[in-house]
């Protein structure tokens, strides 16, 4: 990737994790460590490889994502924000009575493809929104973000045996692998390790990459795109609150909101890394 | 009644969907390994490429069917109901029903009569599971004309739909030419003022009959068809209540959540007026020929004469 790209991006990612720390600030609830972690993901998707148009939201030509880790929401939400999709200033009214901005996707919301946020259940609609490309011979692909704790849900796996058998490769998965859940990190709660021989298991193209690194999350879709015959899972090593340190790495982060004083040492970090970066 | 034609309301909804295929470019049907038995099998061998079976993975295809109607398809996600309202009640709600998707759930095998199968896959619960979702619409049909008059129906309504079909065999009592279907609309199918039996599915030609009985017998039943629970027709239900003043609700489907308790909830507010309801009590069914354990629960005509008698009586 280019310097001047790979910059581009770093900036967006960084105002995309400010916008977490707003919302979720605001908020007084919702899910910062998960967001955090995808921030970069979704800022790469939306801006170097997703065909979206914030004029033409419901465009049936479109490329679609489900964020089926919905919890995240304040990341997709505060991505669609800077693409355009609605104003950054409702990021402020995240979770509010009348807000436009629900605590997990919702359909209605300008950019959002699927409604989620109970687990396991995107990636069987990102399914759906594959097979009726197949039915209809269009070229879009689905995009569908899972938490690793995700996985652990039954219904992920007949998502994955449906998927590989009508052998839908204009859908791409995506596995947060930050390896930390509710209760502690996955390896202690319920293992769904090994994710990447389990997707493989079940037919799918396996890729990895680190979750954090443009390049490697171009290589990752680079490659995923050029799959044929078969979806593609790209299981992304993360870290769980990236981008403030004292949110990084800490399970109890998942699903607690940030006081003043941590919003702004949260948002001077954010800050002075949006500076550094050149 | 020797010459009464009979059929499955399974079969119904098979051949409607094979029949409306053309029409409606954008149906497709999912199932979960049931195809045979729901009929959509009927619809898959003329139509093999708008078919998909998603296996036995009721969940996924629940998801799967909301992600095609997010696309513009118009999926009819078919399998038992036990499995469609019971198993896969929270992707139904959170997947279909919240961004109120045009997914059509066509749920078989409802009820009691099942039969042999036994307790595990007779539901009598899913009417009052369904309703429990905002925005759902529940219907549930009494023959063949009215099984194939509600997918129709179905297909011209943008939004969710649970459709409710039966494997038994069951009478044909619809075929009139002045038969006409509109959702949400009961039907009274024969007028009277001493009592109303209002009855949906296979319990109508039951109420049929258990009018013509009280009728010989000098009370006056009217029968009303309330083929569409939700939205429920409070009007034909209060104007009843109001007229007649005792009502006698008859299903095939737990006495709670379902048709019974639609029609007292509604009673209630517009005209109170005595509700009894005939259907599952609050306890499992187990095997047996569908037409004997109808006759055990106490679904039948015989038993809507007696409460009908035993209420009078006491009025």
């Amino acid at each position: 990737m280019d310097n001047a790209k790979k910059i581009a991006l770093q900036q967006i990612a960084c105002k995309v994790r400010m916008g977490v720390i707003e919302g979720t600030y605001n908020a007084k609830s919702g899910h910062p460590g998960g967001s955090l972690s995808i921030s970069d993901t979704l800022t790469y998707l939306y801006y170097s490889v997703m065909n979206t148009d914030p004029k033409n939201p419901d465009d049936p030509d479109r490329d679609r994502l489900v964020l089926s880790k919905g919890h995240t929401a304040p990341a997709l939400y505060s991505v669609l924000a800077q693409k355009g999709f609605f104003p950054e200033e409702e990021l402020k009214s995240l979770r509010h009575i009348g807000a436009l901005l629900q605590g997990h996707p919702c359909i209605h919301i300008p950019g959002v493809d699927m409604s989620s946020g109970s687990l396991g259940q995107g990636i069987s609609a990102a399914c759906g929104m594959a097979l009726a490309g197949k039915i209809d011979g269009k070229d879009y692909k689905v995009y569908a973000i899972l938490g690793d704790g995700e996985i652990e849900e039954g219904q992920v796996w007949e998502a994955a045996m449906f998927a590989a058998h009508k052998k839908l490769d204009n859908l791409v998965a995506v596995v947060d692998n930050n390896g930390l859940q509710i209760d502690g990190p996955i390896s202690e709660v319920c293992s769904p390790e090994p994710i990447t021989d389990k997707f493989a298991a079940f037919g799918w193209h396996v890729i990895t990459a680190d979750a954090h690194d443009f390049d490697s999350l171009e290589a990752a879709f680079n490659e995923a795109a050029g799959v044929t015959g078969k979806p593609a899972v790209i299981v992304q090593k993360s870290v769980k609150g990236k981008g403030v340190s004292f949110m990084e790495n800490q399970v109890g982060w998942h699903g607690t909101a940030p006081d003043k004083e941590q919003y702004d040492t949260a948002m001077a970090e954010l800050n002075a890394q949006l500076e550094a970066i050149k | 009644m020797a010459d009464v034609i009979k059929k499955a309301t399974r079969e119904s909804y098979g051949e409607a969907l094979r029949d409306l295929a053309e029409e409606y470019k954008e149906l497709v049907v999912l199932d979960a390994d049931l195809a045979a038995a729901t009929k959509t099998g009927i619809f898959k061998k003329a139509y093999p490429d708008r078919f998909f079976d998603c296996g036995i993975a009721e969940a996924n295809m629940m998801g799967v069917a909301a992600g095609l109607a997010a696309c513009g398809k118009i999926p009819f996600a078919s399998t038992f109901a036990m499995f469609a309202a019971g198993r896969a009640f929270e992707i139904v709600r959170n997947s279909i029903g919240y961004p109120h998707l045009n997914v059509k759930i066509g749920a078989t095998h409802a009820g009691i009569s099942v039969g042999e199968d036994g307790a595990t896959h007779q539901c009598n619960e899913d009417i009052a599971l369904m309703r429990t979702i905002p925005g759902m619409t529940i219907i549930n049909p009494s023959d063949d004309i009215e099984a194939k008059a509600a997918v129709r129906a179905a297909l011209d309504y943008v939004g969710p739909v649970y459709m409710r079909f039966g494997r038994l065999a069951v009478p044909v009592i619809n075929d009139r030419p002045d038969y006409r279907f509109e959702l949400g609309k009961g039907v009274t199918l024969r007028d009277g003022n001493d009592v109303t039996i209002v009855a949906t599915g296979l319990m109508v030609n039951e109420a049929l009959q258990a009018a013509e009985t009280l009728a010989a017998e000098g009370i006056s039943a009217r029968v009303i068809n309330i083929h569409t629970i939700k939205p429920l027709d409070k009007d034909i239900i209060c104007k009843a209540a109001k007229e007649t003043g005792l009502i006698v609700t008859a299903e095939e489907h737990s006495i709670i959540g379902g048709l019974g308790s639609a029609v007292a909830e509604a009673v209630t507010e517009c005209c109170p007026a005595k509700v009894i309801k005939i259907g599952v009590n609050d306890e499992f069914g187990h095997s047996g020929p569908a037409a004997d354990l109808l006759r055990e629960f106490g679904l039948s005509a015989e038993n809507i004469v007696k409460t009908v008698k035993d209420t009078v009586s006491a009025k």
